[in-house]
């Protein structure tokens, strides 16, 4: 008979621990039920060897004196995943039809769909809480010196990953299909084209021919469902791959060889 | 930085990396509380200012004033101010290419030890002074007249004149603005400078009638405004014989 957990009573009310021996050493069906998260852990650790990997990214020190200036990367990455899964949920309800399909498609969302105005809403203004916090994480990057020396391959990442999130927003800009979304993309369309050399071959290959039209708006779509995203979330994980690597920074202020009760506190 | 410079950092970061506290749970707790800050920001943004969608896009009209995301607007406020079409490149790719490539630069040309910022004047001038820019270039992008409107103050005589003048003047120079003429002509300091003559003389050249004539039967590919209704047309033509 499997029996029900003990109820939380102080511990002079408790019964005493099993003793070993008790109950034929026999583990009864609940103490399975009990450890099936660590089974099932143990399991896949058995065949991947992830617990390290694990270890490695969750139980690194942080340096002393990081405060909330560190939250920034961490809050884009977490705006980005918050765009990703809005960003699914339309695509269910997209379609990439310039004839009108697309904004009929949007303004089924906005004004038919349950909630459906309420996460277009989140993913609108979703790009812009981003583009915020990437240049804040910039900026704090910047001011303090994180990108010097041993962490320079991580600011180019970073960079790149900012332009990828203008790019999103450019190309997320056409997908409404309204004339907002359409005269803005043509000006942006004909600056690019503006542009030395490479210039008139950019905005070619972004219309999908030297006039604005069918393709146009399906070229957008998969640049901004497929091949961005995919991008960002590759350079995500690489550029917090070196951040567990190298480590956070120490806020540039804090000299531990300078501090003797630093220097004790190693020896 | 140099070898030993090198070695002396990683040997300070090890020792403040020895004092800290583990990523789980102490960063995590920190990172995760940020999250909810970051969601409950954009949840407001969508409750309050919604998803809006504008009328379905038309190829065909000429008279919508394009607005970009409020992030570029400081790419597309450095390309109202720089007027000659000789330096348009330089604002439109130039500023954003060399932008990028000096992001890109910037861990190579920057590489002293020092990482405090008040021993860095350099580079805490030039980066509060991109900021500052950005800031200002965004705030007046923001407030920027649409480019479809001619900004020419209206001359004192009209002024002084009042009545029926001004009013025609007025009415006419809005007709012209929207009539997407800003494309082909330039007037004052708006439009494009050619294909089509500039005109901000043009009274100087053109009595009046002159000017009603071109606009009925105009030399391709500039299109006839005889369509236009009577009183419109009337505005601009008023509008056009006063540009002396």
């Amino acid at each position: 008979m499997p029996k029900l957990p003990a109820p939380p009573v102080p511990a002079a009310l408790k019964a005493p621990p099993p003793r070993p021996g008790d109950g034929n050493g026999k583990a009864t069906p609940l103490d399975h039920a009990a450890e099936a998260g660590i089974s099932v852990v143990d399991w896949v650790d058995e065949r991947t060897s992830l617990s390290g990997a694990a270890r490695w990214m969750m139980f690194r020190k942080v340096p002393k004196g990081t405060n909330w200036f560190y939250t920034l990367g961490s809050a884009t990455m977490f705006a980005f995943l918050s765009q990703a899964v809005t960003g699914v949920f339309l695509a269910m309800f997209y379609k990439p039809d310039p004839s009108g399909g697309a904004y009929e498609s949007i303004r089924h969302v906005t004004n038919e769909v349950f909630l459906g105005q309420f996460v277009r809403g989140m993913h609108k203004w979703g790009s812009s809480v981003m583009v915020i916090l990437v240049f804040l994480h910039m900026g704090r990057t910047f001011f303090f010196g994180a990108y010097k020396y041993p962490r320079e391959l991580n600011w180019l990442i970073g960079v790149v990953l900012l332009i990828l999130t203008m790019v999103m927003s450019f190309t997320g800009y056409l997908l409404p299909f309204d004339q907002r979304a359409y005269w803005a993309t043509i000006v942006g369309v004909n600056i690019n084209g503006t542009g030395p050399l490479l210039g008139p071959y950019l905005s070619d290959f972004l219309r999908g021919g030297p006039e604005f039209g069918a393709v146009t708006l399906s070229r957008f779509y998969a640049i901004h469902m497929m091949l961005v995203p995919g991008l960002i979330a590759a350079l995500i994980g690489a550029h917090l791959y070196l951040v567990a690597k190298l480590g956070t920074t120490a806020p540039p202020w804090l000299k531990a060889e300078k501090n003797p009760e630093l220097r004790k506190a190693k020896a | 930085m140099n070898k030993s410079q090198k070695e002396q950092y990683l040997r300070e970061y090890s020792i403040l990396k020895a004092q800290g506290k583990p990523f789980f749970p102490y960063a995590v707790a920190k990172d995760a509380l940020m999250a909810c800050v970051v969601m409950a920001c954009i949840i407001t943004l969508s409750l309050v200012l919604g998803a809006e969608l504008g009328s379905k896009a038309n190829p065909t009209t000429t008279t919508y004033v394009p607005r970009p995301e409020w992030y570029f607007f400081f790419l597309f406020e450095l390309l109202r101010v720089i007027k000659p079409p000789s330096l348009v490149p330089l604002a439109t790719i130039g500023v954003p290419t060399i932008g990028m490539i000096l992001l890109f630069l910037l861990p190579f040309v920057d590489r002293g030890p020092e990482r405090r910022p008040e021993r860095r004047p350099i580079a805490m001038f030039t980066g509060i002074f991109v900021i500052c820019a950005m800031a200002l270039l965004t705030y007046e992008g923001a407030n920027a007249g649409s480019p479809t409107a001619i900004e020419m103050p209206t001359p004192t005589a009209i002024v002084q004149a009042g009545g029926q003048t001004l009013a025609e003047f007025e009415a006419g120079k809005k007709v012209v603005a929207q009539s997407g003429c800003l494309a082909c002509h330039k007037i004052g300091e708006n439009g494009n400078d050619g294909p089509g003559p500039n005109l901000t003389h043009i009274a100087s050249r053109l009595p009046r009638q002159g000017i009603a004539r071109t606009l009925v039967n105009p030399t391709a590919p500039m299109p006839s405004f005889k369509n236009l209704p009577p009183q419109k047309f009337n505005a601009v033509v008023s509008f056009l014989s006063q540009l002396k």
